[in-house]
């Protein structure tokens, strides 16, 4: 059957990725961001690629008024309905210090907003009871550091929110999964200096892809995250708090 | 963070730099870039010399800007981003009956390389140079983009194919794809027992796709044997994709040494039977042989290693036949060398091709293999012919400058719009192509 991803956050590095491999095997894609102009190379790339509808939307996660033309754009979009979220903004933690009204954009574009837009469009995937949810959260969300604490709060709400989401509409066919990357190189990263694991886009992308096929519900990508948060999730906060990670 | 200060080089890793690079995302990133910080553009940095560094300067990594923007599956007119990869557009496209007009050696190579290099391929004495195919290219100035034609702004558009970058950022390009009879190759393999019958088979070619591969140690009468592969496309059965492998590190001295070159040689010309034979190939195998094994410039070691690439009139092939004397005597080439007859198709001021014979070798970066170079290279200028930039490390001002006669033009026109110098890369500075 046919296949629709909604890609939020689709000039995001990854999410060009994702949208092309999705496209190279035949899905539909409507890409859902800020930069119309960006999108629309990516949509013509997807096109190329095999990908029978390839649209552009207007989503702006801090104006939820964008959100409901999306949900209307879908009503007549056929087979399954799937969504992918990879929002988010990573403003660093000293700006932050130095302008904390910058808080709640930051909590806006990595939780609350996507968050908002999921809930609304649940009760559609939970009616057509199939489809699937990838949510692109960050190792980040798992213990708060020094260096990044406002953006890993803003992540482990997203994790906690998708894992109720996860619990609710597991039972009616709608399959959710949580995506943690470690560091990916993108814009975002770009003149950071010494990056552990550092992965590329496409990897990251073809992760996500095989997890939603297999229906993961966490995934560490790359895989090597996984035992390395393990371990750094044991830490008491005793040590945890006076290390420099 | 927008620019990140590190160090990197060319294919060949003999030239490092050490600069700040921008790898902009979109057009938008890259026009804020050009409008306050223009610097010269660099794809995958598969140019062999210093034609993608900018030692102290900064560098625009256009390959994140690899999108196909629009495709006409009728007349197989593409417009495409050039950061990317001739090998990708080549996956894409393939299997719906379309390639790249030309491809060079390696898939890694983006548009924007190709353009500025005009590079050739397997087809060059049929198809002619990248450049041909092109027909509208959009450059990033300082005000915006700017798009160029052919019969609109022939003197700007012939200065930036095969203009080494120095026109500014190529942020897309129109080019005409060609049709495809499948998706494998079906490749004719002979072996060639001495130079003068190679220069024969490869005027008598008719094949579409033709190059030679030359053992470059052989001497006596065996001088100039190798291996004749003449390819078309065809329909059948893919023969299944294998993965890549990585060097990971890099190979110690012995690795290239003058014996095992020798050797393996020998049994690399020997692997083909008495009688030639035709196999069918993966599309991709035929013409980046080399790309399955990534980082092979490793093999090289940490010092590096030069490819000589030259190109000589018809006329002149017994020059290029005393050259390679010479570089089979000298016991330095390594397995890498390709002899090929390459048609007049050239379609910028600065482009490599001419009608003639083109010679590459590669060599491990020691004195002697320099010192040989460079008297390659007056035999080159007394041939009447060229050394190709995209592989150049080592020439001199003085050697280059005669062996392209419409340099003058190229100047004019790269001055017009980049009158500050901005684009300048290592390699121009070194063969002090604009400050004359
Ligand atoms: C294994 C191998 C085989 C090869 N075989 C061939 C062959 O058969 N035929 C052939 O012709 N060449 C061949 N080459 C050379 C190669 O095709 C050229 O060097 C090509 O330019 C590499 O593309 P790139 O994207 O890596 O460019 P780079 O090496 O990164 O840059 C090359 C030049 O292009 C400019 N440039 C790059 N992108 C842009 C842009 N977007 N806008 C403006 N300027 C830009 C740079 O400033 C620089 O001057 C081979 C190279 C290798 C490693
Ligand atoms: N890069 C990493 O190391 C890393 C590691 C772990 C997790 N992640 C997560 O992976 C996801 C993708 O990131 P990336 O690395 O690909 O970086 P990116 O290219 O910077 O992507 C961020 C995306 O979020 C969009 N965005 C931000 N605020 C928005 C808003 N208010 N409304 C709509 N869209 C908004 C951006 O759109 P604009 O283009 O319009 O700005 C962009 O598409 C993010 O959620 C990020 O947190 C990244």
């Amino acid at each position: 059957m046919s296949q629709t991803w909604i890609i939020l956050g689709a000039t995001s590095t990854i999410a060009r990725s994702f949208a092309r491999l999705v496209s190279d095997r035949g899905d539909s894609v409507l890409l859902a961001g800020r930069d119309m102009v960006d999108m629309q190379a990516t949509a013509t790339d997807c096109a190329a690629r095999g990908a029978p509808l390839a649209e552009t939307i207007a989503f702006d996660a801090r104006d939820a008024a964008s959100f409901a033309k999306i949900l209307k754009r879908t009503s007549d979009i056929e087979g399954t309905l799937s969504v992918a979220v990879f929002v988010g903004s990573m403003p660093t933690q000293d700006a932050l210090d130095a302008d904390p009204s910058l808080i709640l954009g930051t909590v806006t574009d990595n939780f609350t907003g996507p968050a908002e837009f999921l809930t609304m469009i649940a009760p559609l995937l939970e009616a057509r009871g199939s489809g699937t949810i990838v949510g692109v959260g960050s190792v980040a969300g798992d213990r708060g550091r020094i260096g990044n604490y406002v953006y890993g709060a803003a992540k482990a709400g997203f994790h906690t929110y998708l894992s109720g989401l996860r619990n609710r509409l597991g039972r009616k066919g709608v399959h959710v999964m949580t995506v943690k990357p470690g560091t990916v190189d993108t814009a975002m990263t770009w003149g950071m200096d010494k990056l552990p694991f550092l992965a590329q886009p496409e990897k990251i992308a073809s992760d996500i892809l095989r997890g939603a096929d297999r229906q993961k519900d966490t995934l560490y990508t790359p895989f090597i995250w996984w035992p390395v948060m393990t371990v750094i999730r044991l830490i008491p906060e005793r040590i945890f708090k006076k290390l420099q990670i | 963070m927008t620019w990140k200060t590190t160090d990197y080089s060319g294919w060949g890793r003999v030239h490092t730099a050490n600069g700040p690079l921008a790898r902009p995302e979109r057009a938008a990133a890259l026009a804020a870039l050009v409008e306050k910080t223009p610097a010269p553009a660099v794809g995958m940095r598969r140019s062999y010399g210093d034609a993608c560094l900018n030692d102290g300067g900064r560098m625009i990594d256009m390959t994140r800007m690899d999108r196909v923007l629009d495709f006409d599956p009728e007349t197989g007119e593409l417009h495409i981003e050039a950061g990317a990869q001739i090998g990708q557009m080549l996956k894409i496209f393939a299997p719906k009956g379309w390639l790249p007009p030309v491809m060079p050696g390696t898939g890694f190579a983006t548009v924007g390389g190709a353009i500025a290099m005009d590079v050739h391929g397997k087809n060059h004495h049929g198809a002619g140079s990248f450049g041909m195919h092109v027909t509208e290219i959009t450059l990033m100035t300082p005000k915006g983009p700017k798009v160029l034609t052919s019969q609109k702004n022939a003197s700007l558009f012939k200065a930036t194919i095969g203009g080494l970058g120095q026109t500014g950022p190529i942020v897309s390009a129109r080019l005409q794809m060609l049709r495809a009879k499948g998706d494998v190759m079906i490749v004719t393999e002979r072996r060639v027992e001495a130079w003068d019958e190679f220069l024969a088979l490869l005027d008598a070619s008719e094949a579409t796709y033709t190059v030679g591969w030359i053992d470059a140690t052989a001497h006596g009468d065996q001088l100039g044997r190798g291996i004749l592969e003449e390819a078309e496309t065809g329909a059948g059965l893919i023969p299944p994709a294998k993965r890549g492998k990585r060097i990971p590190i890099d190979a110690p001295a012995i690795a290239l040494s003058p014996s095992v070159v020798r050797t393996f040689n020998a049994a690399y010309w020997r692997r083909v039977p008495d009688k030639g034979r035709t196999v069918v190939k993966p599309i991709d195998n035929f013409f980046f042989p080399l790309d399955k094994i990534h980082d092979w410039n490793r093999l090289y070691g940490k010092t590096g290693f030069h490819q000589f690439q030259c190109v000589v009139p018809i006329e002149a092939a017994d020059a290029l036949r005393s050259m390679l004397e010479r570089i089979a005597g000298s016991g330095l080439a390594s397995p890498l060398a390709v002899l090929k007859r390459m048609g007049p198709g050239r379609a910028g001021h600065m482009s490599f091709p001419m009608e003639g014979y083109t010679l590459a070798v590669d060599f491990p970066n020691r004195h002697a293999a320099q010192r040989l170079i460079g008297e390659l290279e007056t035999a080159t200028v007394q041939a009447g012919g060229r050394v190709y930039l995209a592989k150049d490390a080592l020439a001199g001002p003085e050697t280059v400058r005669g062996m392209y006669p419409e340099f003058s033009a190229w100047l004019k026109a790269v001055k017009s719009v980049d009158p500050d110098g901005h684009y300048i890369t290592d390699l121009v500075r070194r063969l002090e192509l604009r400050t004359i």
